[in-house]
């Protein structure tokens, strides 16, 4: 049988000399109908161009196919070259015969317009539909992606809807066709974990219902694990190795292939959680006491603008954090978790509650006792100063001069955080994006801190970087008696950091406790739920199931105080939030 | 010196800066008095003279060497347009940064003041203020600062309110750096692109509006020397002595090409966007 798509020596080039710039050097594979195909790769490998160039988007974004073949069985049955197709010829099969969805379903979707014309717009343009008929066959569309109470949500703005149901108004818009190719760039990257289970269980329930090919890009080999049938493995620009499911993640030959299985982290269900420290028994001093923190935002509303309410962010958050201890916090987006971490650096004015940071050294103030590192290494070095200023910048700001002990400090966290002292004189763009983020973490280390927030510091990195800044965090921690406060929403990055974990539900702690124990043993249901929907080679042969709860909305009237925690304990340091 | 370099690599740059800088060379020499003559010596039996050997430009009606006049007059000219520029450019920097740090309210009223100022054409509000305050070069070294402080004002306002969000002002503000390392380091820093480019535009159009209001005689007084001035001065003798006209006409128009010119340059340059495009 002829496969629906064949691609054969593919090249592809960028810029005036496209050869010479070449990203993509000679990609070959097959694909049939019905077929899942997933291209995994870190960022700059060249697999969103490979799969750009098959509905030739490539072009748009100055790429050029300067080699190869990439053939289409369309849908009455006569092939076609897409690589020397004409731009007429190609914006018929666009959408028609190939759907695409893209990374950011937020940035993917017209603001202005509701979602029912951009849906409807597609079956206008290619299936001729027209009023009603079209506006039958959106609302088909959305029940389709099971997005619940469809009728009324064709109405709704795209900012009225949240990321995960947006991702699936794209599948929509992306299935409105009938595609014999689906292309899904990154879909769930941008999504949070519970969500990202979503979406593949739609994905993997419109596979087996449709004959459609897909083909799905991802860096996480995790989470391909539940529906590809191949896999392609891709660096710097060339297929490394591809198979079967199976083939590639049981018995993988290329050395990348195995670097990209081991060196990344997996979740294990906590048995691959740190065991290099243990809670003292005698109560002792903590490096961070935080008691009652709340943060609440005003909502205001009518001609005055008075307060009607307030967004509860961060609602009554106890924990403590002993020297040399890694507390995760974990949730999903809008749970709280970065606002509590800037509630304790000051970013944020909390209403109510108390931290108190005890400092390594007595003589030193307290204020520089925490320090943040953040997410993006990209935004959070002033790419107009040089190293040796911005390594200078805390120092500075706690009012001391900069002379020879703190140049020798500078020098001597360069070595630690394993940057060369030249670095000094560069400036920041000099740096990849995982050197930068030690840049990062040496700066906050400038002032001798015993805290350090790590605000999903490693999420903006490529996985095999993240071990890698992962493994020095964990040497730093040896060294320094750092405590470590590390907000993420990816479990198994916590699984590896975290000694305790608190996990973070609509504002607040609804499980805390040792990593082992939570993660092997979750009690509490948005635990358990935020576990099961963690993406994992292990489980790659259970189903997942469809579940369309709706984080609840944070936004309270006017004056409303949460009930008082219940909690439940469950072992000798593991505890969870009775719920109603 | 890589920005240098990096104005000659550009075509325009390379055109917009030999122009200035040979202006700026006659403006200083203008101003130092090394010219081919005394630019207020009267010559009289050379008066109206054409352009020869000893007169390179011609004489005016009064015998006075129009080559000499014309160097002092681009020393007055950008001494007028460096100055109001340069005022311009500290009042709208300060107006705008003081508008996107400490927003809301300030933000407003700085921003409507603006507004206002912005809704009259610039030789109109420059007329308005010397019609005020009277005629002379500090007026409208004045009048001039205070029509382009606007357009500094929402140059600077825009990108710091942007840059205020960032993670490495966000990141200071956890060291405790005061407000004024941020505001110098992490924020003027990265104005300084932008506002290059602007005060290099600025200067074109400050050259030309000191060359509108001399020549409408609220400038520069006579017997100083301006380009406006001198344009001024040639009207009536526009059939006579062309040449009266067609040089001051003529260092009006290089000049404002010239600072246009290095300003688009400086704009390609300067532009993370277009930089690659350069290099």
């Amino acid at each position: 049988m002829k496969p629906l798509l064949s691609v054969s020596g593919l090249h592809v080039g960028f810029g005036r000399d496209p050869r010479a710039n070449e990203i993509v050097h000679g990609v070959s594979f097959d694909l049939a109908a019905g077929e899942t195909l997933a291209i995994v790769g870190e960022s700059g490998s060249g697999k969103s161009v490979t799969a750009l160039s098959i509905n030739r988007l490539v072009d748009f974004g100055g790429g050029r196919i300067t080699g190869g073949r990439i053939d289409f069985t369309r849908a009455d049955g006569t092939a076609i070259d897409l690589a020397g197709a004409s731009e007429r010829e190609l914006t018929k099969i666009r959408g028609g015969e190939i759907g695409m969805i893209f990374q950011e379903p937020m940035t993917s979707l017209n603001p202005v317009l509701t979602i029912g014309e951009q849906i409807e717009e597609s079956f206008r343009l290619h299936r001729g539909l027209t009023g009603r008929q079209a506006k039958a066959a959106a609302r088909d569309a959305l029940e389709r992606v099971r997005i619940p109470d469809a009728a009324r949500r064709l109405k709704y703005c795209p900012h009225q809807l949240s990321g995960g149901m947006l991702q699936r108004v794209m599948i929509a818009t992306a299935l409105s066709c009938n595609p014999r190719l689906l292309i899904a760039d990154e879909p769930t990257t941008a999504l949070d974990v519970t969500v990202q289970a979503q979406i593949m269980a739609l994905l993997a329930e419109l596979k087996r219902e449709t004959d459609m090919g897909m083909i799905f890009i991802t860096h996480d080999i995790g989470l391909v694990a539940g529906i590809a049938d191949k896999v392609m493995v891709m660096q710097a620009g060339e297929a490394v190795e591809q198979g079967s499911l199976d083939e590639i993640l049981d018995t993988p030959r290329h050395p990348y292939t195995k670097h990209l299985l081991s060196a990344v982290p997996h979740f294990e269900a906590g048995r691959a959680a740190r065991r290099d420290y243990s809670r003292p028994k005698t109560p002792a001093t903590p490096a961070l006491k935080v008691e009652g923190l709340t943060v609440r935002f005003p909502v205001t509303g009518g001609l005055l603008r008075r307060q009607t309410g307030a967004v509860h962010a961060v609602d009554g958050v106890d924990f403590d954090l002993m020297p040399g201890e890694t507390l995760g916090i974990v949730g999903e987006s809008g749970s709280g978790k970065s606002t509590t971490a800037r509630a304790i650096l000051g970013l944020v004015q909390p209403i109510r509650g108390d931290f108190t940071a005890s400092s390594n050294d007595p003589a030193k103030p307290e204020r520089n006792a925490v320090q943040m590192v953040f997410q993006n290494p990209y935004a959070s070095l002033n790419p107009r100063l040089r190293v040796d200023s911005i390594l200078a910048e805390p120092v500075v700001a706690s009012g001391r001069k900069v002379d020879a002990e703190i140049k020798q400090r500078m020098e001597m966290l360069l070595d630690r955080v394993g940057l060369p002292r030249n670095a000094l004189e560069r400036y920041p763009h000099e740096f990849s994006g995982g050197q930068r983020q030690r840049l990062c973490i040496a700066r906050a280390l400038m002032l001798n801190p015993s805290v350090l927030v790590l605000d999903e510091a490693v999420s903006a990195l490529d996985v095999s970087v993240q071990a890698k800044v992962l493994e020095l965090l964990v040497d730093l921690q040896h060294d320094f008696g750092l405590a470590y406060l590390f907000v993420s929403h990816d479990m198994a990055v916590v699984e590896r950091i975290a000694h305790r974990i608190a996990v973070v539900y609509a504002g607040q702690i609804v499980e805390i406790g040792d990593a082992a124990a939570i993660l092997s043993d979750p009690r509490h249901s948005y635990t358990k739920s935020l576990i099961a929907a963690v993406p994992s080679i292990d489980r790659r042969r259970e189903h997942f199931t469809l579940d369309t709860r709706q984080v609840p909305s944070l936004v309270r009237p006017l004056g409303f105080e949460p009930p008082p925690a219940e909690w439940r304990d469950i072992g000798a340091d593991h505890r969870a939030r009775l719920e109603a | 010196m890589g920005i240098v370099k990096a104005i000659f690599a550009h075509p325009s740059g390379r055109i917009g800066g030999t122009i200035v800088g040979l202006y700026i060379l006659i403006a200083f020499l203008g101003m130092a008095g090394i010219t081919p003559h005394d630019p207020l010596m009267q010559f009289r039996v050379d008066r109206l003279h054409a352009p020869n050997a000893a007169y390179w430009m011609g004489t005016d009606l009064f015998g006075r060497d129009v080559a000499s006049r014309l160097m002092v007059g681009i020393g007055q000219s950008f001494v007028v347009a460096f100055a109001s520029v340069a005022l311009a450019a500290t009042a709208g920097t300060v107006l705008g940064l003081a508008a996107a740090w400490f927003g809301k309210g300030w933000d407003g009223l700085i921003m409507r003041v603006m507004d206002v100022l912005l809704a009259f054409p610039a030789i109109l509000l420059a007329l308005l203020i010397i019609a005020v305050v009277g005629p002379g070069t500090w007026t409208s070294v004045m009048a001039i600062a205070i029509v382009y402080t606007p357009i500094f004002t929402r140059v600077v306002r825009g990108p710091a309110l942007s840059l205020k969000t960032r993670d490495f002002v966000d990141a200071a503000r956890t060291f405790g750096s005061s407000r004024h390392y941020i505001l110098t380091r992490h924020l003027m820093l990265n104005l300084v692109a932008p506002l290059t480019v602007q005060v290099t535009l600025a200067l074109a159009w400050g050259l030309l509006t000191e060359a509108g209001l001399s020549f409408l005689g609220l400038g520069t007084q006579p017997p100083a020397s301006s380009l406006g001035l001198m344009l001024s001065d040639s009207r009536n003798l526009m059939e006579t002595a062309p040449w009266l006209l067609v040089f001051p006409g003529l260092a009006i128009m290089i000049g404002i090409l010239g600072f246009n010119l290095l300003g688009d340059a400086l704009r390609d340059i300067l532009d993370p966007k277009t930089r690659r495009a350069v290099a």
